[in-house]
């Protein structure tokens, strides 16, 4: 019994050494919820201790989804004082449950119009594309003429060379269908559900996730499957240099059917730390921290005065025709679009 | 001194101890015997504190123990299975109770090296148990009942599981270390002769009730009962009619069995009775003679000389040394 | 225990079964029922349309089918090939012995982000064995035996190297062949452990998340991915509440079940220490059978393995160790790369205080449940197995909206030790169990008889004893808690990088597929270490238990 108790004691200080974390958020420590894609150097976000004198504190969630569910649950009390990495999928379904506090950035002027939101509930902090991959050595193996439009993959000739993440447990692949709605529509002779019929038909295979899709299935770059056509980003061939450190980029990327994600950042209504979570946005759209961005997530910046690291001045595609959808049209309609594309790929 | 009084445990609404009463006396070795089932291991467990009794006491020197716990009462118990701790070697086993009793390291391996040496196994305090020999694990078994110095010690058919030869040896030898530790001993056995060696006075227990108890010499010359005189072995048990038979008077009508002892029977040319001989065999200096009666009863005295089966003898009976049951 | 005069259940049990009680109560049921609450009754009004939708609805239905037997098939499986394996490691000496037995611990720590690269290594296009299985039922289950091997080999294993051979080989000697011996005499003393590791098994299988996640597809999916979906992509939180009512209902079924079947009167056995139960095998029969089984093991267990670490040495210019000097040495600056050791410190800040919560808890709650009279005992059991059978992300979800009052734990790190106590406690409870329950009776009289009052009894005869069960208890705690089983689900964690996290983030971005195979045969070289150490400890008691 002595035995255990002692345990006990043990496992109460091994807790309470483990886990500093305060109870509310102190005056001088500001709380940041993101998603598990999340990744800053050191150094930056000691900066802005530096500046502010206050300390941030990193929530992660699984990803995005989660993030989301979990900030409107919690909203009568929430976690954290900063939300950053709700994108245009969910926004509008988070503005609808009052999660944020407008806040205008100090740098908000330096972000394009068309990233801004109205009365800047959220602040646009970064934004990329997920395009189609594709490998043209692989193409070339097959006798393939390297693509140039989405609908060309529902040629028989494109049999059996996609793969495409499930929408429904994964963000790209939540991007890519929302790029085929906005490209092929709902009406019309040739709806997007007609095109999936057709991916279907042409043997796409569909994985869970993008690692799964990249590495697992994906023949190009650092990919080990056979298949020369994935859903990724069109940041993706820069990382293959960057990380492989070569000279040309193994993969290219798909420029029709590119879908645009925006991230943003919020102050979270019900924060008890209001002022210092506005000081936080305000430091993830400035300079040191849109700098870092780029080569730790792969992602452009929406500070649009921030220099770009060189292998991305070099190798990065900026597409210029991304599908955009408003965000209050993807939360009105996106249970009954996935529901529909689970029908037709099943 | 041990008091036992009016015990009674009852499982499941069957009486296995049934108003029993025993007393063990200091510096004694008091032996418990009865059939399988009469309670004699129920009754151990009850004094060691194991079992509760549903009404009746346990006291010693006086002070009813019943209120005390079984680690408290200072009763040593020694289980037929021995029941050694499989984690621990010899030594830890015998050490046990005295790290109990709260002993310093150097007491406690002083009397564990002591009491190895009392049971015959010195030096043997680093062997694994499992690697132990039966003899050993008694006497492993022993060593650790009897070195926290226990008021009484109770042991259970301890030599249950060895052979015969083994259990006679071990036999004295527990003995003769129970006297020399002066100990207080209730020892249980369903065996005749491991119960007259080794004892001071048996008990004998039937139905859950002591139904005698009494040195051995005087229950073997004096068994109070017909039952008693059949368990304990008795020979030459005789009908009261079979004894008429034999121009032996039985005291009075409702005699119904008569004990011959053996040395009551003499065999002489001049006899007054007549019977074939069974057999006659040479136990070291006298002959076991069985004589038949016929109608399967049999008789069976010593000779100095040894007899031809299957011819006559003539014999004598001492009918004074008879004792009469009414059962 | 000892006095069996006594029918009611003891103080002192009681006492033992408070704080099992509390920390089942503060984080468990009270989250569970908060989140099921607001999943199902916004705004006041019990939502059954929710459970109409998921009750009718075919594609649920079809659903939650498939979670029901690819569990029990799942099971059925592991044990099958499991008790072979828990029968060489128990009773037989071999080189390599320790060393095989704790890499089947190794799957159990594995991110499934990782085991799904390696099955399609070992099961996808390029396989060594020829096969393409990929969206079939057969990947799930192989993966599913891959990661529960263990439970069973440890579970039965510490159960059958303390059985006294002599008891078999007397029904030997009174003619019964070696294939009656096992049925009837092994199997029903082994009844207990079976059972224990058997449910354990169903539970993670029909829980399964990450597996089903990576290696199912659209027809291959379960009531836990389906969840994770309603509550992350679809943001229904009223079917994924639904959802997982529904999933409770069924392991309380499963449970009380078990309950009954494991009755608890298990044998008494008399137990031997282990070390001199093993022996070098002595008939080329005997070869045989521990040779097959190993290849089994090899098989199922060790090509996982061995193709990861393959991987992690794979460069353009032929193996080398790039990749790990790279996790050492970033080659650019990034913050996906973080040193193994400042990744391994973080994970064990987090699996100390797990392991020796739920090792605490889960032998206070063993005791009670083997001490106590009647029904109480097992209610309390099944009770305490519900958390492995619960959707983690209603876990996690439970732990946000319940855990801010009366104290803000929510972003606390204490939570994540917790979560996964939570998860471990079960396994804690399933190995030391069935070895209390078999502790023979008559031991813990003789020490009472010697002076040991209950409590001291308790500890120096059924805690030795027991202590090896302990170990492999403690042992799955710590894999649980570094693997980080059912992360991906709970709550929002503070960014502490810990090995998980580092493979995910270096899983997440190409061109780090390297170091990320090199994080996961650190991974894989902490578990296995930890493992073994555990072994060595046991060996070295006095009379060698």
């Amino acid at each position: 019994m002595k035995h255990v108790l002692n345990g006990l004691l043990i496992a109460a200080v091994a807790l309470a050494v483990a886990g500093c974390s305060a109870d509310d958020t102190q005056p001088d420590e500001v709380v940041l919820m993101t998603h598990g894609s999340f990744a800053v150097s050191d150094g930056v976000l000691e900066a802005f201790t530096d500046q502010t004198g206050i300390t941030v504190n990193v929530l992660q969630s699984a990803d995005a989804g989660a993030m989301v569910s979990q900030a409107i649950l919690t909203k009568d009390n929430p976690v954290a004082d900063v939300l950053y990495g709700i994108d245009n999928t969910f926004l509008s379904r988070a503005i609808d449950e009052d999660l944020f506090v407008p806040h205008s950035a100090a740098a908000i002027e330096t972000v394009p119009r068309g990233l801004r939101v109205e009365s800047d509930m959220v602040t646009p902090i970064d934004f990329g594309d997920v395009c189609l991959n594709l490998d043209p050595d692989g193409l070339a193996a097959l006798g393939l003429e390297t693509p140039d439009q989405l609908v060309d993959l529902a040629d028989a000739a494109y049999g059996g060379t996609l793969v495409v993440e499930d929408p429904t447990t994964s963000s790209p692949g939540l991007a890519f269908l929302l790029a085929t709605i906005a490209t092929f529509g709902e009406d019309g002779a040739y709806p997007w559900q007609a095109y999936w019929q057709d991916l279907v038909t042409n043997d796409v295979r569909i994985v869970p996730g993008w690692d799964q899709a990249y590495y697992g299935e994906f023949s190009g770059g650092s990919g080990e499957g056979d298949r020369p056509i994935v859903v990724s980003y069109a940041t993706s061939p820069v990382a293959e240099v960057y990380f492989g450190d070569l000279d040309t980029a193994p993969t290219t990327v798909l420029e029709d059917g590119c879908f645009r994600q925006i991230e943003y950042a919020g102050i979270l209504n019900g924060t008890k730390a209001e002022q210092a979570a506005g000081q936080l946005v305000d430091f993830l759209l400035e300079r040191t921290f849109q700098e870092d961005m780029p080569l730790n997530m792969f992602v452009f910046p929406a500070n649009a005065d921030t220099p770009l690291p060189d292998v991305f001045v070099d190798y990065a595609v900026i597409p210029t025709d991304s599908r955009v959808m408003e965000p209050a049209w993807i939360d009105e309609n996106r249970e009954r679009w996935l529901a529909e594309w689970a029908t037709v790929v099943r | 001194m041990l008091e036992v009084s009016r015990l009674t445990i009852r499982f499941d609404g069957t009486p296995a101890l049934d108003g029993a009463e025993l007393t063990v006396e200091d510096r004694s070795i008091h032996v418990l015997m009865g059939p399988s089932g009469s309670g004699k291991s129920t009754m151990l467990r009850a004094i060691a504190g194991l079992e509760n009794p549903d009404s009746g006491d346990i006291a010693w020197n006086g002070m009813s123990v019943l209120s005390t716990p079984v680690h408290k009462r200072g009763f040593g118990l020694m289980f037929q299975d021995y029941a050694l701790f499989p984690h621990r070697d010899v030594a830890g086993n015998v050490a046990f109770g005295l790290r109990m009793q709260g002993l310093n390291p150097v007491a406690i391996r002083e009397r564990v090296d002591e009491v190895l040496d009392l049971v015959g196994l010195p030096g043997h305090g680093d062997r694994s148990v499992g690697t132990l020999s039966g003899g050993e694990r008694q006497r492993v078994a022993l060593a650790r009942t009897l070195a926290p110095h226990p008021r009484l010690v109770l042991l259970d058919e301890p030599l249950g599981a060895l052979d015969r030869s083994l259990r006679e040896h071990l036999l004295i030898e527990m003995r003769a270390i129970f006297n020399q530790v002066e100990a207080t001993v209730l020892y249980v056995t369903h065996d005749r002769e491991e119960a007259f060696t080794i004892a001071d006075r048996v008990a004998i227990i039937n139905g859950g009730r002591i139904v005698a108890d009494d040195t051995p010499e005087g229950l073997w010359h004096q068994p109070p009962d017909g039952w008693t005189a059949r368990f304990i072995g008795l020979e030459n048990l005789c009908t009261a009619s079979k004894l008429r038979d034999l121009g032996v008077q039985p005291p009075s009508v409702t005699t119904a069995t008569g004990v011959i002892p053996p040395e009551a029977i003499a065999v002489s040319p001049t006899g007054s009775h007549t019977a074939v001989v069974a057999g006659s065999h040479f136990r070291g200096g006298a002959y076991r003679v069985e004589l038949d009666l016929g109608a399967d009863s049999a008789l069976v005295t010593w000779s100095p000389i040894g007899l031809e089966p299957g011819t006559a003898a003539h014999f004598d009976i001492d009918a004074t040394r008879i004792s009469w049951f009414e059962d | 225990m000892g006095d069996s005069g006594a029918m009611k259940t003891r103080p002192w049990v009681l006492l033992l079964a408070v704080p099992p009680a509390l920390f089942l109560a503060y984080f468990f049921i009270y989250p569970l029922i908060t989140i099921l609450y607001t999943g199902l009754v916004p705004n006041g009004r019990f939502a059954t349309s929710a459970f109409t939708e998921v009750v009718t609805d075919p594609t649920m239905r079809s659903v939650a089918w498939f979670t029901l037997w690819q569990a029990f098939l799942s099971t059925v499986i592991t044990v099958a090939l499991g008790l072979p394996a828990a029968y060489v490691f128990a009773r037989y000496r071999f080189p390599g012995r320790s060393l095989f037995r704790a890499l089947t611990l190794i799957p159990f720590v594995l991110p499934t982000l990782v085991v799904g690269v390696a099955f399609l290594a070992v099961l996808g296009p390029g396989s060594p064995f020829g096969v393409d299985l990929r969206g079939t039922i057969w990947a799930i289950l192989i993966a599913h035996v891959f990661y529960n091997l263990a439970i069973v080999i440890r579970g039965v294993g510490v159960l059958w190297e303390q059985i006294d051979p002599h008891i078999e080989d007397a029904a030997r000697s009174l003619g019964a062949g070696r294939w009656r011996v096992f049925r009837e005499v092994t199997l029903p003393l082994l009844r207990p452990a079976i059972l224990s590791s058997a449910a354990l098994v169903f539970l993670f299988s029909f829980t399964s998340f990450g597996v089903i996640l990576v290696l199912g597809d659209l027809h291959h999916t379960t009531l836990e991915v389906e969840i994770w979906r309603q509550a992350t992509a679809f943001l229904r939180l009223d079917l994924a509440s639904a959802l997982a009512v529904l999933q409770l209902v069924g392991v309380t079924v499963i449970l009380l079940m078990y309950g009954r079947f494991s009755r608890r009167n298990a044998a008494e056995l008399p137990l031997r220490p282990s070390a001199e139960v093993a022996r070098r095998p002595r008939t080329s029969g005997e070869r045989v059978f521990i040779a097959a089984t190993l290849g089994m093991l090899g098989l199922i267990v060790v090509t996982p393995i061995v193709v990861l670490i393959a991987r992690s040495m794979s460069t353009p210019t032929g193996p080398a160790l790039t990749h790990y000097a790279n996790l050492i040495n970033p080659p650019r600056a990034s913050a996906v790369f973080v040193s193994p050791l400042d990744a391994i410190g973080n994970s064990l800040r987090f699996a100390i205080p797990a392991v020796i919560i739920a090792a605490g808890i889960g032998l206070m709650a063993g005791v009670v449940i083997v001490s106590a009279k009647g029904h109480s005992g097992r209610l309390f059991d099944t009770v305490l197995m519900l958390p492995l059978g619960t959707s983690a992300v209603t876990i996690g979800f439970g732990f946000l909206v319940a855990l801010d009052q009366p104290v803000d734990l929510r972003a606390s790190a204490m939570l994540i030790p917790i979560a996964h106590a939570l998860v471990a406690i079960p396994f804690v409870i399933r190995s030391t169990v069935p070895v209390m329950e078999s502790v023979q009776l008559r031991l813990r009289e003789a020490a009472a008889v010697l002076g040991a009052s209950p409590r001291q009894a308790w500890r120096e005869v059924d805690l030795p004893l027991v202590s090896r069960a302990l170990a492999v208890g403690g042992l799955f705690a710590f894999a649980i808690s570094i693997g980080e089983f059912g992360a991906t689900s709970f709550i929002a964690r503070p960014a502490t990088t810990t090995i998980p996290v580092s493979i995910f983030r270096l899983l997440g971005r190409p061109g780090t597929f390297g170091e990320a195979m090199a994080m996961a045969v650190v991974l894989m070289a902490i578990t296995g270490i930890a493992a073994m150490g555990i072994e060595s400890m046991r060996g070295s008691r006095s009379g060698g238990v």
